[in-house]
């Protein structure tokens, strides 16, 4: 249901690629995903799967990567939550939250080095900013990376929770503070002594993707492993956009899978001897998704021609990413009330877009933060702090 | 070995789709319904390519005759892992009067301009069940046949084909020059990769027309209607088997 022709303005590249990709998103993920979902598992493979696909980090030019449009990253997001959104931050971790990073703060070397089995797939990466004392306020982080000239290494001592893909990365993108007070990022690599990355228990949402914490005692990183080209809260605010730009799009792909299936629901179920979709209710509420999914498709085209002309603001992205997660939020939330009972039974899929779509909407920025960035683009005047 | 291969691609519905016939019964209605490669002729592009993957093809020139439209379905084919493509422009009502005749005619016509030794073609298309246009293109070549494959190898310069029939399994093995038809179990087609779609856009599509091949496209066949399935009626329960044989032999079944 293509209710504002945005078919008619992708280039018939971004179509192909939607398409191929489309195919392999419901041939191959979405007849695993219940079962993923229902026992918590991972399936690993599909990183390689995708890589293959050349979908992973598909912005970037050379190192193995396709070079392709932010709109075309959209829509392949948008294809993958489709199916699930565990499913989609994995890709979004590895292409925006590692391959990104390395690619925009790193060295020729590190680039040569992890881009093209970051690509492939063939390694796994994860993205360590989060602390389980600072997640609004990155700034105040407590992990700590200490210069050893001696040894031309750094320490690095702390903790990091709400990784995805953590507990079976490869290596990890951890963002710590140096003794000079800025913020800088840094290559871990499994198997470094003092790295260790145990897997949270009892979540409800993203149960398809594992996540965990980086706990890192004292580990010791050559100081070629830093990434020397940013430094301070801009190198992870960079990646972060990077990824919110493609939860905008993907968020919307789990809202139309809700749509759809609400759609279909209500057409087939007969009460009170007519389908459930004859009633006034079911109507507007289909009207309210088809309008906010719509809306929000047109909204996340123009923003990315804007990045593909390198004309966006970050207050954009925060912008659309608050407003397709919200939106979607609701979206499947309706969906699941419109088939009752059978609405919170994971064989109609609905409730488990529901429980992602709550972390969805609170990662990479929560609803609210995101308000304030924008209040403050809009006043001058931050709201972040009690202090002025 | 070095051998080129053309192969045939055709478009028609996602076969997913709900078929409506037209109201003045010409036809089935074909506009705003998204449009994707006969399922067989993907079967058909993926064993080229894995042939030329495997070194026994030199080149994979993928054919579609048809309106602009054609040149998406080519695309596909080259993102996919074609060499090149030909689009032989058939528009309006030529097109809808293209019959696999006027195909196979455009294929033998190609198939020498282009001196290849291998054509595959789907073994029919989903949209017309003609299964004829691979069969007709080998008749016109004087070429052998290898039809509905389920396995293709090449033992020495002949080729090996695995056929499915009635039957079973019937294994032939033809000479070179060949043309080949694709059942469905001759291969899964692969997903087009993202680095290969966008190589594709740098890949060429010769255009040109019927008759710069010296072709007559006029068709020698006239649909007069087209109409859906008759609606499924309800049956009629009987009580007893007397009364079911009474039934059957009063309207003449039995």
């Amino acid at each position: 249901m293509d209710a504002l022709n945005l078919e008619g303005q992708l280039t018939e590249e971004e179509i192909m690629i939607r398409d191929s990709f489309r195919d392999y998103c419901q041939e191959k993920l979405m007849p695993r995903i219940l079962m993923a979902n229902r026992h918590e598992h991972f399936h690993r493979e599909i990183v390689s799967e995708m890589g293959e696909l050349g979908v992973l980090g598909p912005t970037i030019k050379g190192y193995g990567c396709a070079g392709t449009s932010y709109v075309a990253y959209g829509l392949i997001a948008r294809e993958v939550e489709r199916v699930d959104s565990g499913y989609r931050s994995v890709m979004s971790v590895q292409s925006s939250l590692v391959m990104h990073p390395i690619n925009a703060y790193g060295t020729d070397a590190q680039k040569e080095k992890y881009l093209p089995r970051l690509a492939r797939g063939e390694i796994l990466g994860c993205f360590g900013l989060t602390e389980p004392n600072h997640g609004s306020d990155p700034s105040g982080m407590e992990t700590k990376a200490k210069y050893n000239p001696s040894s031309g290494t750094f320490t690095i001592s702390g903790a990091k929770t709400w990784i995805t893909n953590s507990p079976v990365a490869d290596v990890a993108v951890v963002w710590a503070k140096c003794e000079d007070g800025r913020v800088r990022g840094f290559i871990l690599e499994r198997g470094m002594k003092g790295f260790s990355t145990p897997k949270i228990e009892g979540k409800f949402s993203l149960r398809a993707s594992a996540t965990g914490m980086i706990l890192m005692d004292e580990v010791e990183v050559p100081q070629e492993n830093l990434l020397p080209n940013v430094s301070g809260l801009a190198g992870p605010f960079g990646c972060l956009n990077n990824a919110r730009y493609g939860i905008a799009w993907g968020a919307l792909g789990a809202a139309e899978f809700c749509f759809h299936a609400a759609r279909q629901y209500t057409l087939d179920r007969i009460q009170f001897g007519v389908p459930l979709a004859r009633n006034q209710l079911m109507q507007k509420k289909m009207a309210d998704m088809l309008t906010e999914i719509t809306i929000g498709l047109q909204s996340c085209l123009s923003l990315g021609r804007l990045i593909d002309e390198k004309k966006a603001a970050p207050e954009m992205i925060s912008m659309l990413k608050r407003n397709s997660c919200g939106k979607a939020l609701d979206v499947a939330r309706q969906a699941r009330d419109m088939l009752g009972g059978n609405g919170i039974a994971d064989e109609y899929h609905i409730i488990r877009h529901v429980m992602n779509l709550e972390a969805v909407n609170t990662y990479e920025g929560t609803h609210d933060i995101h308000a304030l960035i924008l209040g403050r683009a809009i006043t001058g005047l931050q709201s972040f702090t009690v202090q002025k | 070995f070095q051998v080129g291969l053309l192969v045939s691609v055709k478009r028609f519905f996602l076969f997913l789709f709900e078929i409506r016939v037209k109201p003045d019964k010409s036809g089935v209605v074909t506009d705003g319904v998204k449009h994707s490669m006969n399922p067989f002729c993907e079967i058909a592009v993926e064993e080229a390519v894995k042939l030329k993957e495997k070194k026994l093809i030199k080149e994979v020139v993928a054919v579609s005759c048809g309106p602009q439209q054609a040149q998406e379905t080519i695309r596909t084919a080259l993102a996919m892992g074609a060499d090149r493509g030909i689009h032989v422009q058939v528009a309006g009502k030529d097109y809808e009067n293209l019959g696999p005749l006027q195909v196979s005619k455009i294929m033998a016509a190609l198939a020498k301009k282009e001196e290849a030794q291998l054509v595959i073609l789907g073994k029919q298309a989903i949209d017309d069940d003609c299964n004829q246009t691979g069969q007709m293109t080998a008749a016109l070549l004087d070429w052998p046949q290898g039809t509905f494959a389920s396995e293709v190898s090449f033992e020495g310069d002949k080729l090996k084909v695995v056929r499915e029939i009635d039957g079973g399994l019937e294994t032939i093995t033809i000479n070179t020059p060949a043309v080949v038809t694709a059942d469905l179990r001759l291969n899964t087609p692969r997903y087009a990769t993202l680095p290969n779609i966008m190589k594709a856009k740098k890949k060429k599509i010769a255009i040109m027309k019927p008759e710069d091949l010296g072709v007559d496209i006029t068709s020698r066949v006239e649909v007069l209607r087209v109409d859906e399935p008759p609606q499924r009626e309800a049956g009629v329960k009987v009580e007893t088997v007397q009364d079911l044989v009474g039934k059957l032999k009063d309207s003449g079944l039995v």
